[in-house]
Formats: structure tokens, C-alpha cells, sequence
């Protein structure tokens, strides 16, 4: 490119205002890039949610249990291929903050609901015989130093008085994909349901089917929620994804309040990147006016200026996305439990490149039409 | 030959022919040149003098295609230009015409070498070939040794030299100066007017040059002023007589 070293020089004429430009910038990205991370966080369930799974809560809601009856009565439904039923279990190993979701699971069903979850054939067959056996996602237990084999005692107060259940880690499951979730811990049904008080004894905290075809969902949904209609325990079915969505509305509308923070980083980043290039092209007006004397055209100035603004954009997305690369993994160490894991993929670090390339070229397209409609004459004689 | 009566032959480089331009201000119209002619040869020097906002500089941009007149034409070696669009002027302007500022302009973030370059990226041109050309322009002003400095490692004079190695290296069918010297001493003034004239005597450039001085005008072949929009020969305008019959 011919005008390289104009385009370069003119960057580096003012070289504070550069680094403050690159560092605002940059930080503005950060911020960016944090809240994509975590709206993806929220909405992982929801992404990786199969097609082919309905979930069935209490239509009361979801901390409502249903009878253990319930599972045959669905099975039963033509379309329904497989069903296994979870159940919160929710206590605290150690102390508050060590916070890991902990699911009371069906072991002759799940790994047929859940393909996706892969734990070793040898390590799967212990815990179905063990009945204080436990499985750990791959995160939990590096969190906490777990291997197999440990005793884990876990306290819990919400079936009865407190006490202190110990499990056998039988097994350690991975995700086929990388930024599947591997933070749960999983305990067996039955021994659950042994140990808790009689009001809870034969209950499901929620039911997963699978179906033969994710085209008889809506028929399945409506034929579930209509045979327990009028009944103690009214059901609501619906999709994995909605009800994954549901789950992460709980939290409050995070993808409303991202997109709001987002816009407002957007606008900021525009009014900083187009602010500095209209005080640029305002000190080169002069400059700007011989290049057109001695023939440079109008659309060669716009490009010089959108040029410029894009190299800026880019260095400041750049650093940004070098300072989240770093920062977002410790975050996500820090408030590991508090959130789902953050994961900067990517997919994200390229759109981060698109967005700051966008910002850049769009910032600079005012000062750059500025220059480009300017009359030499007339700039020349404020020289 | 320098003529201000439209008389010319027609194989004038430059013919100018009934040149009007009218600003408005503030809802009154001043009329700036008033139906100026003038014809220009191949390596004529021409020299213009006048008092301020008599529209020399105005003159100046309507010739360099900068400005558009409100009335009659500017035809250079056989291009009508009063009728171009603003980008064949444009390019009409990289091919065709060298820019002397008073007050230089170079950018001041590029060295001597890069400035001269400038007009140069617009042609398509290699960057060997490029180089050459620039050397060559920087050799005829005598600044070869000076190439890698920036503007505000040069004088004054230097600068100026540097503006017109600028200028040619395109190898422009003429050269605009304005003011070229006004903003150097007598000492720099005197060598950057022999160096213009040395343009003129040896490689044949025309040169039209707006000044103030008369020491400097007086350097051109024909100087001549402009009053209240009209041209005047110098050697007439003594005896009394102005070009297009207004007294």
C-alpha cells in the first residue's frame, strides 16, 4: 500500500493521545468481551439443550417435587423413548462458597437421556453398585483435588435437620464438548430417597424424556401436561432449551442487561475513536487541503482517515482482547460457583476483531466524509 | 508571448478567455475578476502583482483547477478545465499542475524525500522508479543530502526548495506559485527565485507567480497587476492603458 507510511506517520503524530485513545480502547473491549463471556455462560444451557429432550417441572414451579409414579405413566406416551428423573440436592461441601451443583440422579436412565456426559465403562459400573457412589464433572473434581477413590463428605440441610452425607467418588465424567458442563456432582437416587424425611420419600424434582423425534415434541408436551391436568402434581413441559432459558432468567434478564451495557461500551467507544479523529483531521485540515491540491482524490482521503481510525480501532481491540485472553480465566477462577465457568472461546476473540474493526471503520466515517467535502480553497487559506 | 487582450494565436498553453468570478457576502456580490483574459506560452514566466483582495490569489486557484469560475473558460494545452467534474479535475490537477505555497506545506510527519514523493503515489509509478524521480527533483534544488530530514530539521529556504522539488517531480505542465518567497528572508528569497528561474531557463517550465515583492516580480519575463478584476500589463499601466478596455 502506497500511503503506509503516511497512514503510520500520522498515527504516531501525537503519540499520548494515541496510547490514551488505544487505552481507553482497549479497556472498553475488556468490559465487551466480559459481558459476551458471561451472557454465553447463561446461555451455554440453552446452546447445547437437545432437540429431542422435554423437561417436565411442577407447574407450581420448580421446587415443587411430582410422585416417582409419574416416570412409567410417561414412559408409556407413544414418542417418548427414554425417561430419567433428577432431583436438587443442593448442600455444601466444606463451606458456603465451594458451591457445585449437585443432582440426584436416576443411574438406570441417565446416560441414555444424556449421551453427552461420557464416564468411563469401569468407573460407571461402581457407582451403579455403590449406593453412596458419586460421579464428579472433570471441574469440580480439579477444583477441589478429587480423585477417584476419595471420600466426600457433603452437609446438607434441606431434607431434615443438618447432617453430613459421605459419598464414594466412583467416577469422574468429561463432555464430548470442550465447554460442555463439567461442574456437577451426581448421586444415586436411591440412596437419596432412603435417607430423606417421608414427605420427600417418592418424589422427582424434575423429569428428562427423550423422544423418538423432536417433531412429536409439541404432541408429546401437550399429551403429558393434559393427562396430569386437575391432578395434586400439575406438570409443565416444555423444551430442554426453554427450560434452560427459564432457569437462566431466574438470575435476572442478563441478555437484556448485557445488551444495554454492550450498547453503551459500543456508543463510548465510538464517541473516543471518532472524537480523536475529528480532532486529527481538524489539526490537518491544511495538510488534507495540498494533498487534494496535488491530486489525491476525495476518495483517497476518505480512505486515509478510515485508515487511520481502523489501525487505531484495531490495536486498541488487540490489546483488549489480549487483556480479556488473560484476565478471563481468573475471573472465572475467582467466581467459580457464583457463576457458570467463563469461557472465551475462539469464535469470540474473532468477533471481538470484527466488532473493533467495525467500530473502527464506523468512527471514522464522519471526520473522513468531513475531510473529503472540504474545499481546498478554502482550507487553504486558514493555513 | 504573454497577452491580456484575448488576442492570442490559440496555440497558447494556457488561454483564459472572459474569466468572471463573483462571491457573495452577505447578500452582496463582489465580483473578484471581471472578464479577465490571458494567454500563456510554453516556458513563459508570468508574474502577478496587485494590492491584497485585488483576486490574485483567487486568479491562482481558478488556474490550478482548485476553484470554479462563475464565467468564461481556462483552457490548458487543449483541456478545457472550467467544465471538468471535481474528480477529473482532480486528476487533472496531479498531471498537470505544480503547487508553490507560501507558507510551504510540507507534512511535517514525513521526511523531505516522502514529501517529494507524494505526488507520485497517485501515478503508477515503481518504487525504484519512484526513487529516481525523487532524487532527481531533490538533485535539481539541491537538496540530495537533505532527503531523510523532516521539515522541521530545514530552514526556511529549504523548506521552500523542498515544496518545489514537490512540485516537479510529476514533471507538471506548469508551476503555481504563490507568495513563494513571502515568508523568507532577502538572502533565501534571492535563491529560491534563481532557482524558479533556472526551472524556466533550463527545463523549460512555465511558471504563473502571485507576489507582493516587486524585487521578486520583477524577476519574472512579464509582470502583470491586477486591480478591481482586470490585468494590466506593467509596461501599460504606466502609460495608462488597462486590458479589456476599462480604464
Amino acid at each position: 500500500m502506497k500511503f503506509r507510511s503516511l497512514i503510520f506517520a500520522n498515527l504516531f503524530r501525537k503519540k499520548v493521545r494515541l496510547t490514551l485513545t488505544i487505552g481507553s480502547f482497549a479497556i472498553a473491549l475488556v468490559l465487551f468481551t466480559f459481558l459476551a463471556v458471561v451472557n454465553s455462560a447463561f446461555s451455554r444451557g440453552i446452546d447445547i439443550a437437545g432437540a429431542d429432550r422435554l423437561v417436565i417441572v411442577n407447574r407450581i414451579g420448580l421446587i415443587q417435587t411430582m410422585p416417582i409414579s409419574y416416570d412409567d405413566q410417561v414412559r408409556a406416551i407413544p414418542g417418548v423413548k427414554f425417561v430419567t428423573h433428577d432431583h436438587w440436592f443442593g448442600g455444601v461441601y466444606q463451606e458456603e462458597k465451594n458451591f457445585f451443583p449437585q443432582f440426584v440422579i436416576d443411574v438406570e436412565n441417565h446416560r441414555k437421556v444424556y449421551p453427552e456426559f461420557i464416564v468411563p465403562d469401569d468407573q460407571w459400573n461402581t457407582f451403579v453398585k455403590d449406593q453412596q457412589g458419586a460421579i464428579a464433572g472433570a471441574t469440580t473434581a480439579k477444583r477441589f483435588g478429587w480423585k477417584v477413590g476419595d471420600r466426600i463428605p457433603i452437609k446438607n440441610s434441606l431434607y431434615g435437620p443438618t447432617k453430613t452425607w459421605e459419598f464414594n467418588l466412583d467416577g469422574i465424567y468429561h463432555t464430548a464438548k470442550a465447554d460442555g458442563d463439567q461442574g456437577q456432582f451426581w448421586l444415586q437416587w436411591k440412596n437419596f430417597d432412603e435417607n430423606v424425611p417421608a414427605v420427600v420419600k417418592s418424589t422427582a424434582g424434575w423429569y428428562i424424556l427423550k423422544l423418538d423425534s423432536p417433531d412429536d415434541a409439541v404432541r408429546v408436551a401437550k399429551t403429558i401436561d393434559a393427562k396430569f391436568a386437575n391432578s395434586s402434581y400439575e406438570t409443565k413441559t416444555e423444551t430442554e432449551s426453554a427450560f434452560a432459558a427459564g432457569f437462566a432468567k431466574q438470575f435476572g434478564n442478563i441478555e437484556f442487561l448485557i445488551l444495554t451495557i454492550g450498547s453503551v461500551v459500543f456508543f463510548t467507544l465510538l464517541l473516543v475513536t471518532g472524537n480523536t479523529m475529528a480532532i486529527s483531521v481538524r489539526e490537518r485540515t491544511g495538510e488534507l487541503a495540498v494533498l487534494k491540491a496535488i491530486g489525491v482524490t476525495d476518495g483517497t482521503i476518505l480512505f486515509l482517515v478510515l485508515a487511520e481510525s481502523t489501525v487505531i480501532a484495531l490495536f486498541g481491540g488487540l490489546l483488549g482482547l489480549l487483556l480479556a485472553w488473560v484476565a478471563i480465566p481468573v475471573i472465572s477462577a475467582a467466581v467459580t460457583g457464583l457463576l457458570p465457568p467463563l469461557l472465551l472461546s475462539k469464535t469470540m476473540l474473532s468477533l471481538g476483531l470484527v466488532f473493533a474493526v467495525f467500530v473502527g471503520v464506523v468512527s471514522g466515517l464522519l471526520p473522513g466524509i468531513s475531510a473529503m467535502r472540504m474545499r481546498v480553497v478554502n482550507a487553504l487559506r486558514r493555513v | 508571448m504573454i497577452r491580456v487582450d484575448g488576442q492570442g494565436s490559440g496555440k497558447s498553453l494556457i488561454q483564459v478567455r472572459g474569466l468572471t468570478k463573483t462571491y457573495r457576502r452577505g447578500g452582496e456580490e463582489i465580483q473578484v475578476l471581471q472578464r479577465l483574459n490571458l494567454d500563456v506560452d510554453k516556458g513563459d514566466f508570468v508574474g502577478f502583482m496587485g494590492p491584497s483582495g485585488s483576486g490574485k490569489t483567487t486568479l491562482l486557484n481558478l488556474l490550478g483547477g482548485l476553484d470554479v469560475p462563475s464565467q468564461g473558460s481556462i483552457t490548458v494545452d487543449g483541456d478545457e478545465i472550467t467544465h471538468m467534474s471535481g474528480s477529473k479535475l482532480t486528476q487533472w490537477r496531479a498531471r498537470h499542475v505544480g503547487f508553490i505555497f507560501q507558507m510551504y506545506n510540507l507534512i511535517p510527519v514525513l521526511t523531505a524525500f516522502q514529501n517529494v514523493e507524494l505526488p507520485l503515489l497517485l501515478t503508477k509509478l515503481s518504487k525504484a522508479e519512484r526513487r529516481k524521480h525523487v532524487e532527481t527533483a531533490l538533485n535539481v534544488v539541491g537538496l540530495t543530502n537533505r532527503m531523510n530530514h523532516y521539515p522541521r530539521q530545514l530552514s526556511g529556504g529549504q523548506e521552500q526548495r523542498v515544496t518545489i522539488a514537490r512540485a516537479i517531480v510529476s514533471d507538471p505542465t506548469f508551476l503555481l506559485c504563490d507568495e513563494p518567497t513571502g515568508d523568507l528572508d532577502r538572502k533565501s528569497a534571492d535563491e529560491i527565485m534563481a532557482l524558479i528561474e533556472e526551472l524556466v531557463a533550463n527545463h523549460g517550465k512555465t511558471v504563473l507567480m502571485v507576489t507582493h515583492d516587486a524585487v521578486v516580480a520583477a524577476r519574472a519575463h512579464t509582470t502583470l497587476h491586477l486591480d478591481k478584476g482586470v490585468l494590466v500589463e506593467a509596461s501599460k499601466l504606466e502609460q495608462g492603458v488597462v486590458a479589456g478596455g476599462v480604464a
